[in-house]
């Protein structure tokens, strides 16, 4: 009888040990998510918290919708292979040959600016316009031209050829200026395939399921 | 009112800031050299500078320009001695000469920010200078002369 009164507290007393244990692992485990986020750069302060989900699947499907603004003329027009833009619905190299420059905005009296204004000028066949007319700079290419689906995505998400952008940052890249002129090119020119909102939520959608590459083949 | 500063002296316009910089300078500062080619910026015939750079005049409008420096062929130098336009004049470069107060504009963006330029950074400078008598070679020949007679000005350079 003694014996089973004895067994039958030290029984609680595990219980309650094992209870406590739990609780701090669980403390713990959701520190160090947390913490770990932090370190990748993807938990920062307001305005956006990204929350990534992974999901393969959704993230592969996003990203061929993703894929087809990227190539299009207004987004790949400005990612060429070379050091000279590209021109016009079939991506043709630029008239007159204006090169890159290490800032990625032109040389010498072949600066970008010089012909592209602050604002898209009227007219057919006019040079559209936008603030901070550019290329991607001499040290960070960020090509489009050529890249299939896979390289592209493996490339977006690389901090060392997408201009060290971390999550946050490519998520907010969306609303960039020079992005949004995609959907402004003036007079003449197609937009591309998807409305901007569509093409933010894709990528949005892409980024916070695990930013996953479609398969290379 | 805008205020715009044109080879060093100050205008006030009362015009439009939509208006091309390019009449301004024509018909309303009366400054001619700088020539209307296509409008369309895609022939540089009508380059002049603003803070230095060689802008297009033909899309550039006024307000682009309000409070700015502009700098057109009749102001590159006082007495038509910019090494750019002593070397046009010893090579003979124009023919019928409309595009050149453009290609003099161009080739001078390009001695500022290099000294010695070679035919590749010549022909990164000026392919955006069309010129319809195909004087293309004696431009080259040119600046390639401009540049030597700039360092002799300018040793340091």
């Amino acid at each position: 009888m003694k014996t089973q009164v004895t067994s039958k507290v030290a029984y609680k007393g595990t219980i309650r040990t094992a209870a406590v244990i739990s609780i701090l692992a669980f403390i713990f485990c959701i520190m160090a998510f947390g913490l770990n986020k932090e370190i990748r750069g993807i938990h920062h302060s307001a305005p956006f918290i990204a929350v990534v989900k992974k999901d393969s699947v959704t993230s592969v499907k996003a990203f061929k919708q993703v894929y087809t603004v990227l190539m299009s003329p207004r987004c790949m027009n400005c990612h060429p292979a070379g050091d000279i833009p590209l021109q016009g619905e079939d991506s043709h190299l630029h008239m007159m040959y204006p090169k890159r420059g290490v800032d990625g905005k032109g040389v010498y009296a072949m600066k970008c600016s010089n012909c592209h204004q602050p604002v898209n000028t009227p007219g057919l066949h006019t040079p559209p316009g936008n603030e901070n007319w550019h290329l991607p700079p001499a040290n960070s290419k960020m090509v489009f031209q050529g890249k299939t689906a896979y390289q592209l995505a493996k490339q977006l998400i690389d901090p060392a050829q997408n201009g060290h952008k971390n999550l946050e940052k490519l998520i907010e890249h969306a609303d960039d200026g020079l992005v949004l002129a995609g959907w402004n090119p003036g007079e003449g020119r197609k937009l591309p395939p998807l409305s901007h909102a569509q093409f933010k939520k894709a990528w949005i959608t892409w980024l916070t399921t695990g930013a996953y590459a479609p398969k290379s083949k | 009112m805008t205020t715009i500063t044109i080879n060093g002296k100050q205008h006030q316009l009362d015009v439009d800031p939509q208006m091309p910089l390019l009449w301004v300078i024509r018909d309303i500062v009366g400054l001619t050299g700088t020539k209307y080619g296509c409008g369309v910026a895609q022939c540089g015939a009508c380059v002049v500078h603003l803070n230095g750079e060689a802008v297009r005049s033909c899309v550039t409008k006024l307000s682009r320009a309000e409070g700015q420096n502009v700098v057109t062929i009749e102001g590159l130098s006082n007495y038509n001695d910019h090494p750019a336009q002593v070397a046009w004049n010893k090579e003979n470069v124009p023919q019928c000469g409309y595009c050149h107060s453009g290609q003099i504009m161009s080739a001078a963006v390009l001695l500022r920010e290099n000294a010695d330029p070679s035919d590749e950074d010549i022909d990164a400078a000026m392919a955006g200078n069309i010129c319809r008598c195909g004087t293309y070679q004696r431009i080259r020949k040119a600046i390639h002369l401009a540049a030597q007679l700039q360092r002799k000005e300018e040793p340091g350079k």
